[in-house]
């Protein structure tokens, strides 16, 4: 069992905290992103459960055991890095061996291992050349296959694809989760893409000024963000927030009142997905006047504005909408999280 | 543009190939028919001169002990040194400056400085006086010291010739991105593997160009030689020097300098073949 428990890690550089009480349980198996912007603290995170780099407190588990203190090696785990790190001077072999040599595991199973992690990730036709004979792609498969090669309980990947030009990551990402399913790796991945994050992970922790923000399954980040944060950062185009008055527990949205959670002020703030809307004629529909509309093939976005604050929506490819038009909007209210204008927070779904 | 001009290239290359020509290629000529001569006809009786004289074996061998000690212990330290400067972060450039320093200091000053130290009156034996380790004053530099002579002047050399292989050691293992460094360690490559397999295969470039550099210039060796050991330690741009002053034959000397630079030719093209380095495969 490699379940990884992460337990009050904080890491401070000097008076910056880089990491503040960061708590987080990934289960046997599992592939958990950790999602946010440069410098939010995911990399170092990261790094502190490799070994790379030491935390100012806290504790990390593996499999019930603390490594917090064991040398990288002693960890059960292997890594994969943003540059690739394959070593130029060692044929592609020697690079998927490397692991094993050091593990002095003898030839017919380094040579096996080799084979079979050569074999999940195609790179078979170069086992014998060197690493500036291949492309950034290669040279990543080269080392994934070296992370999965000494079979590790854990496997760390440090924005694995972002190096690579978008046609590639499209297809490497499809790869990494086909052979990462069947290895059955618990893995941990670093990334500040939210779509790679959403079509890889089971779970997501979106993690920002080195706190996790929430931490779920892909979808349900998206649909209910705890915070603001999270639902501008997750999803293109961002979360709209428009902040509405609240009379008598009931935001009105042009003819329909929407219920609010209780115990809430006079304003809210409503979070709304860019499509969760639909056409509707006014003033039945919330107005919404349109500054540019971009008919973009499969979908219409229109930006605008809400109340007088910036929107974006998303409608059907057909429907027609002009710059400057105005138009009224149906909002879908399953899909509306409430937040706090205060704390940014999001409150709890409210039915009906 | 060029296209239309091809002569261009040429005409910017010029003032350099000039330059080259005339104080580099024409001297050296010269040199060497110097030394192949003798009253403007080719003759081999210069070198014969050389090689019969009661010093040639001696600075010959003198030479090479002193380049094959001396080099691997600079490469060897300069190697130590750049590595725990690796790891150091605050102050690293104030420690690369004052390791430099000796870098600064011209051989003949270094040669003395050493000599103010291991002199008979040199603070070297005030030092051991002082410790009472020696009753009266001790002499290192003489000829009936040779071992003490040789360990002065080894010690002196790489006192002086050490920062600049470390200048260029330093320089490549920055050129070494940490991650590989890291990766090795995650992949179980204790701090001995990951330096002999990862570290110096990737500092080949750099390291070639030192050993090149220093092995050279040890072959060169002439100015802390002379000061600490006069002629007691004859070594061959000493004799060359010798033979073209206190002798006044410009001729020996010629053959001397041209033995030099094969000695120093053939190092360098051994130093291209064993560490063969395919500028590819480092990317």
């Amino acid at each position: 069992m490699a379940n990884i428990v992460i337990d009050r890690i904080r890491k401070s550089f000097g008076a910056f905290q880089a990491l503040k009480e960061v708590s987080l349980t990934i289960n046997d198996g599992e592939f958990v992103s950790l999602l946010g912007p440069s410098g939010c603290g995911k990399t170092t995170l990261l790094r502190i459960i490799a070994g790379l780099e030491t935390s100012t407190s806290g504790d990390v588990r593996i499999g019930d055991r603390s490594i917090i203190g064991l040398a990288p090696k002693d960890r059960g785990l292997a890594m994969v890095f943003q540059n690739y790190a394959v070593f130029p001077h060692m044929t592609v072999y020697e690079n998927v061996a490397f692991g094993l040599r050091m593990q002095k595991a003898d030839d017919a199973r380094v040579k096996a291992q080799v084979e079979k992690a050569a074999g999940l990730l195609h790179i078979e036709p170069y086992l014998d050349r060197y690493p500036n004979k291949l492309s950034g792609g290669q040279r990543q498969r080269v080392a994934v296959a070296r992370a999965l090669a000494v079979e590790p309980k854990v496997l760390l990947m440090d924005e694995p694809l972002s190096n690579l030009d978008a046609l590639l990551r499209l297809e490497m990402r499809t790869e990494l989760k086909t052979v990462l399913q069947s290895a059955g790796t618990t893995t941990i991945y670093v990334t500040h893409d939210q779509t790679e994050a959403m079509g890889l992970s089971d779970r997501i922790a979106v993690m920002h000024n080195g706190v996790v923000e929430q931490v779920g399954h892909p979808v349900e980040i998206y649909n209910h963000p705890a915070t603001r944060f999270v639902g501008g950062f997750i999803g293109s185009p961002p979360m709209n927030f428009i902040k509405v008055p609240v009379s008598n527990g009931r935001v009105a949205a042009g003819a329909e009142q929407l219920a609010v959670p209780e115990d809430v002020g006079n304003e809210i703030v409503l979070g709304l997905r860019g499509e969760a809307v639909e056409l509707a004629p006014l003033p039945q529909g919330i107005e919404m006047k349109v500054r540019v509309a971009e008919p973009m093939g499969s979908h219409l976005l229109l930006t605008g504005s809400i109340h007088d604050q910036p929107v974006r929506v998303i409608l059907p490819a057909s429907e027609t909408v002009r710059s400057g038009d105005t138009i009224g909007l149906k909002l879908d209210r399953k899909r509306i999280t409430w937040l706090s204008p205060e704390s940014g927070k999001s409150f709890p779904a409210v039915s009906a | 543009m060029t296209q239309n001009r091809p002569w261009i290239p040429y005409l910017l290359i010029l003032p350099s190939v000039a330059f080259l020509a005339l104080l580099f290629v024409v001297p050296l000529v010269q040199t060497i028919w110097l030394a192949l001569s003798d009253n403007g006809a080719p003759s081999l009786a210069n070198a014969e001169r050389m090689v019969t004289d009661i010093n040639f074996t001696r600075s010959v061998r003198n030479t090479f002990l002193l380049t094959i000690v001396v080099v691997p212990v600079q490469i060897a330290i300069a190697l130590a040194m750049g590595t725990m400067v690796a790891k150091v972060g605050r102050g690293r450039e104030t420690i690369l400056w004052i390791w430099t320093i000796p870098l600064g200091i011209s051989d003949l000053a270094a040669g003395l400085v050493w000599l103010s130290i291991l002199q008979n009156t040199g603070y070297f034996n005030s030092l051991l006086f002082s410790l009472g380790v020696i009753g009266r004053q001790a002499s290192w530099l003489s000829y009936q010291t040779p071992v003490a002579l040789f360990i002065a002047i080894a010690v002196a050399e790489i006192w002086r010739g050490t920062a600049i292989v470390m200048v260029i050691i330093v320089a490549g293992l920055n050129q070494v991105p940490k991650e590989f460094k890291e990766a090795a360690e995650i992949f179980g490559a204790g701090p001995w593997t990951r330096f002999w397999r990862i570290t110096l295969p990737l500092i080949r470039p750099a390291l070639q160009s030192a050993l090149i550099l220093r092995t050279v210039l040890a072959f060169e060796v002439f100015a802390v030689v002379y000061a600490l050991g006069g002629r007691n330690f004859p070594v061959l741009v000493g004799e060359a020097y010798n033979w073209q002053n206190q002798n006044q034959n410009y001729s020996v000397a010629a053959v001397y300098a041209v033995l030099i630079m094969i000695i120093s030719l053939a190092a360098t093209l051994i130093y291209l073949k064993a560490l063969k380095v395919d500028p590819e495969r480092l990317s």
